[in-house]
């Protein structure tokens, strides 16, 4: 049943992979923040209470969203890296973790700048903040924890272990506006009811929640195809792929020297 | 699966589960310290805890934070400063917050608010902040005019 799983389990399948598919989420990323961004903020209405400033839900909600996304996705990797003993997946760990720290960097920021005007203050203890604070604590620490060791291997295999156990503070972030009193709005989008947004202002922000999300899957892409190429540096696929380019490029090179003697 | 790997497996779900049982009974004892804020019925009856139990009410002079609704026509301003006082309520009792200083934008009567002050009797708070408070709905003006009949406008004092 997994059996089309397997090739990606070899690192030189997976480079490959990760090549073929990063322009397609460039593209798609492009094309989605874009058409996102000029809908909703210059033809979505205003809101009846927030007028303009509501606008910044369209950088906000996608970068907190996939901020959560991203470290659901790395302690998966962790886990299959774990179990399974695939290095491609502890490689994708660390792959993905400085991009979900960017992403949480940006919901924590972008939520402050809305919070000011209003709230009234640019931070405020509640549980929802504070839980993604320590997101970004724990995407820190994977990061600080993978760079810590000298054996990659090792540091792989502690940063996984992090990531999995701090997996427990994802389902805190989301229900925390639920189970605690909070300054914090409650889920506008992410709930089984009908979405309490309505509807001119929901499309370009499911175009930006996507867009945001290629822009994750494109950046990933080309970090895990850069941690395998680290990685395998010395294995032979590595050494044909890069004497194979240089060849290509000494041909080309001998061929305009060529047409400039001529 | 090969034992080896069904080990490991086995190790991490029963880590994460204790780990999550541990962290779920942590936010469990916490519960009433993660809130941010009482509404006024927990400040004048304690908070509900379920099952007839009722938690400890605020005492006078305790530093606390209370969020509820501003009650219509119960703002009150100063003519000569920034004096504000003003009733909150969220299923009946009523609390009034005096304040002073510039309230947020967000800040009308039927707005949710959440100030942060010293209780200096039962039903009274001397607020140090004041924040505005606002729900998950978002619809242009004219569709809420329709829906919930409220004009949203900035209110003159």
């Amino acid at each position: 049943m997994w059996k089309w799983l397997h090739p990606y389990a070899k690192a030189e399948t997976t480079y490959k992979l990760c090549y073929r598919l990063l322009p397609y989420f460039s593209w798609l990323a492009v094309i989605t923040l874009v058409s996102g961004s000029i809908w909703g903020l210059f033809y979505a209405p205003s809101d009846y209470q927030q007028g303009d400033s509501f606008r910044i839900i369209y950088f906000h909600v996608p970068t907190a969203i996939w901020s959560m996304g991203a470290y659901t996705s790395m302690a998966i990797c962790g886990l299959i890296g774990i179990v399974w003993q695939i290095r491609n997946a502890e490689l994708a760990v660390y792959a993905i973790a400085p991009v979900g720290a960017a992403f949480t960097f940006l919901a924590l920021i972008s939520g402050a700048i809305w919070g000011k005007p209003m709230w009234g203050a640019w931070w405020v203890w509640d549980a929802r903040l504070t839980s993604e604070l320590i997101l970004l604590f724990l995407y820190l620490g994977v990061i600080a924890l993978y760079n810590s060791f000298e054996d990659k291997r090792t540091a792989a295999r502690a940063s996984s272990i992090l990531a999995i156990v701090g997996v427990i503070n994802v389902p805190i972030i989301h229900y925390s506006v639920e189970w605690w009193n909070t300054l914090h709005q409650g889920a506008s989008i992410t709930k089984l009811d009908k979405p309490s947004i309505s509807p001119d202002m929901l499309w370009p922000l499911l175009l930006n929640i996507s867009g945001f999300l290629f822009v994750l899957a494109a950046l990933v892409c080309l970090r895990l195809a850069n941690q395998i190429l680290i990685n395998d540096a010395r294995r032979p696929w590595v050494k044909a792929m890069v004497s194979e380019k240089t060849n290509k490029a000494e041909q080309s090179k001998n061929k305009a020297t060529l047409a400039d003697k001529e | 699966m090969n034992p080896r790997r069904k080990k490991r497996l086995f190790i991490i779900a029963a880590s994460i589960s204790f780990l999550g049982a541990a962290t779920g009974l942590m936010l469990y004892g916490l519960s009433q310290n993660i809130d941010l804020f009482y509404t006024p019925s927990e400040i004048l009856q304690g908070k509900d805890l379920g099952n007839g139990k009722i938690g400890a009410k605020p005492q006078i002079g305790q530093r606390l934070r209370i969020g509820g609704m501003v009650v219509e026509g119960s703002v009150v301003r100063s003519e000569h400063n920034l004096d504000v006082s003003f009733r909150l309520t969220d299923t009946g009792p009523e609390v009034t917050v005096k304040y002073t200083g510039i309230l947020p934008d967000l800040f009308r009567e039927g707005q949710g608010i959440v100030a942060q002050g010293i209780l200096i009797s039962a039903d009274t708070i001397e607020a140090t902040e004041v924040l505005a408070k606002h729900d998950e709905e978002y619809m242009p003006p004219e569709l809420a005019e329709k829906m919930k009949g409220i004009k949203h406008v900035k209110p003159e004092y």
